[in-house]
């Protein structure tokens, strides 16, 4: 039961990491190599207001999705409206240059050691029956389930989530109809970004918040967007599922050395086996 | 004069570590050689198959630790049997490093090529990260994190003249741009062989290319074996040329730097990866004295992000382009096939 507790604690932050990508990816045919720095820049973001500043964890995970957002458009206005229509390795290489300055950016400012986020939450477990849960944990899961409903909602209910939509599609027939697409590519970004900003602000404080922290977070949403396609949300949900499941598994009974490599592992079967992928319909040549 | 000037660059080359006092710049020249002979090997996957293949560190890598298994033996157990090897000398090393890799590259060739585009990507990262895993993790092998330390030198035999041993960096300088030469050569032929016209004619178009009975997979895997072979060679270099090696060996950084040698200096042009690890390799140099790593670092990626906006087909092909115009209208047509001998095939 703890270690069904904690596949959905994980499954849920993957898929929240994958979400961005997966919208990111849909929207310009990003792959962003900066995601997993805006992971880390939500962690200390918190970091900031929690430690430095003394103000309340929950503020700061406000305030962290916020600059995560707007971070994500300033990236999005400086670095990708420029290069539209520049072909996706081109785009990539830039990407893998903000990340090199990001990272980097964090190092000089906070340094190489790591940092604890101090939560509210008291040390005293939640139990229910044979399961015993952190508060912390329970309030991460419930934090990120609600985030990815509410991206969900946000793209298939919404007004703007429609006219995203129509963008992803096609962009040039969406613009002939009056949207706003360079709007749109901006404001995806931003919540794609958010996205990020808020699975490194939840979880910095369960692990601890270091400049590296978001290389692992970027590899695992890329290994779990290959398993459930770059298509949609549900894909990059059962995709964090998966890569959560089988790491627990992995942890278990292989060795926990080779926690981090299993996602990994899951790739090269799948593409052994499965070349298009476990989700997807399409040919993988996008 | 233009005929010179390859042989005024070799005699430059050739003779450097005779007035270079500086030891420091001699290692950096040596690292920088390691470093372009890999991305010569990355140039020819990169640059003439169009593949964007992202863990070509891991071709790097597994030449480095076979090459320095060879040399230093190993006692293992593996599946319930035990295997042992005793140390061969270290010159066995850089063939086994080669031939490791090359077997590596036509694997993971085999299953990446089987997506393309960002999928290919994703994955070739992926094989570059379960590599370093394993080397961080297969300690009995490995030493993990320990490191393989006391990799010997490179002993060459000289018939009639006995053996040297490669104790100094002059030597090793000397050994680097030989190597770099025969690379650089191989390449060249190859690319202006059939099969190099295959591979170009498939980055350009793969379905055209399909259609016209080239077998598309095949090129790819070949270009993968050959490229990776060439990446083990200069990672078992680099193990034999520093001792130690350890599985930070497997960073993704260092994929980045040879991607970005290639871009900045040209993708599918000869000269491109020389150029760009020249720059690259010498811009910590310069950096050093005034700036702290992490700051040496937001340069790089932020010269990165600038090479890409301004120079996205690199700087020798825009070399070639400036001297094509500035030749004028009389020497047209060498300015022309300069022109097309950046981007062989683009002229149809």
């Amino acid at each position: 039961m703890e270690f069904a507790a904690t596949v959905l604690i994980l499954t849920c932050t993957y898929a929240l990491l994958a979400a961005g990508i997966v919208i990111l990816y849909k929207a310009g045919r990003v792959v962003n190599f900066a995601h997993g720095e805006l992971y880390a820049f939500g962690a200390y973001t918190v970091y900031l207001v929690v430690a430095a500043l003394g103000i309340n964890f929950f503020l700061g995970l406000v305030v962290a999705i916020i600059a995560g957002a707007l971070l994500g458009a300033v990236i999005e206005l400086v670095l990708l409206r420029p290069m539209r229509g520049a072909d996706i390795d081109t785009v990539m290489l830039v990407m893998i240059g903000a990340w090199i300055v990001m990272q980097n950016t964090e190092l000089l400012i906070w340094g190489g050691v790591a940092k604890a986020i101090v939560t509210p939450f008291s040390d005293a477990p939640l139990v229910i029956g044979p399961v015993s849960i952190s508060w912390l944990r329970v309030f991460v899961l419930a934090a990120a389930l609600l985030l990815i409903v509410t991206t969900y909602v946000l793209i298939h209910r919404t007004k703007l989530g429609k006219a995203m939509r129509a963008t992803f599609q096609d962009a040039d027939t969406a613009a002939l109809m009056g949207v706003n697409i360079k709007g749109i590519f901006t404001a995806t970004f931003a919540i794609g970004s958010a996205l990020a900003a808020a699975a490194g602000a939840l979880l910095g404080p369960v692990f601890l918040v270091t400049p590296t922290m978001g290389d692992l977070a970027s590899l695992k949403a890329f290994a779990i967007v290959i398993l459930g396609g770059l298509g949609n949300i549900t894909g990059a949900t059962l995709g964090g599922f998966i890569l959560a499941f089988v790491e627990e598994i992995g942890a278990g009974y292989i060795s926990s050395g080779y926690r981090d490599a299993m996602g990994f592992l899951i790739i090269i079967i799948v593409l052994l086996f499965k070349p298009t992928g476990l989700f997807a319909r399409a040919e993988r040549v996008g | 004069m233009k005929r010179a000037l390859p042989a005024i660059w070799l005699v430059v080359l050739l003779t450097i570590p005779l007035w270079l006092q500086d030891q420091y710049i001699l290692h950096v020249l040596i690292t920088t050689g390691i470093f372009i002979i890999a991305a010569m090997s990355l140039n020819l996957l990169l640059g003439y198959t169009g593949q964007l293949s992202l863990g070509h560190v891991a071709f790097f890598g597994i030449g480095a630790y076979a090459s320095a298994l060879t040399t230093l033996g190993f006692d293992i157990e593996l599946f319930g049997f035990r295997v042992v090897h005793q140390p061969w000398p270290a010159i066995a090393g850089l063939f086994v490093g080669m031939l490791v890799a090359g077997l590596s590259g036509y694997v993971i060739g085999r299953l990446s090529f089987k997506v393309r585009g960002a999928y290919f990507v994703i994955v070739t990262i992926s094989f570059a990260e379960v590599t370093r895993l394993v080397a961080l993790n297969w300690v009995e092998l490995t030493q993990g994190p320990l490191a393989l330390t006391n990799i010997p030198p490179y002993t060459l035999g000289f018939p009639g003249l006995g053996n040297y041993t490669l104790w100094n960096k002059a030597a090793y300088y000397y050994l680097v741009l030989a190597l770099g030469l025969v690379a650089y050569v191989v390449i060249s032929r190859l690319v202006g062989s059939r099969i190099g016209r295959a591979m170009i004619a498939l980055k350009e178009n793969e379905t055209l290319a399909t259609s016209v009975g080239i077998d598309v997979t095949r090129y790819l895997v070949l270009a993968a074996v050959l490229s990776a072979a060439m990446a083990g060679g200069a990672g078992s270099l680099y193990a034999h040329y520093l001792k130690i090696i350890d599985p930070d060996i497997f960073l993704f950084i260092y994929t980045v730097t040879m991607v970005i040698m290639v871009i900045t200096g040209g993708k599918g042009t000869l000269a491109g990866p020389i150029v760009g690890g020249v720059i690259f390799g010498f811009l910590p140099v310069i950096l050093r004295p005034f700036a702290a790593p992490a700051v040496q670092w937001i340069l790089y990626g932020a010269l990165m992000i600038v090479i890409v906006f301004m120079l996205p087909q690199g700087i020798i092909p825009a070399l070639q382009h400036a001297i094509a115009n500035w030749s004028g209208p009389t020497r047209d047509r060498s300015g022309a096939l300069l022109a097309g001998s950046a981007k062989p095939g683009e002229g149809q």
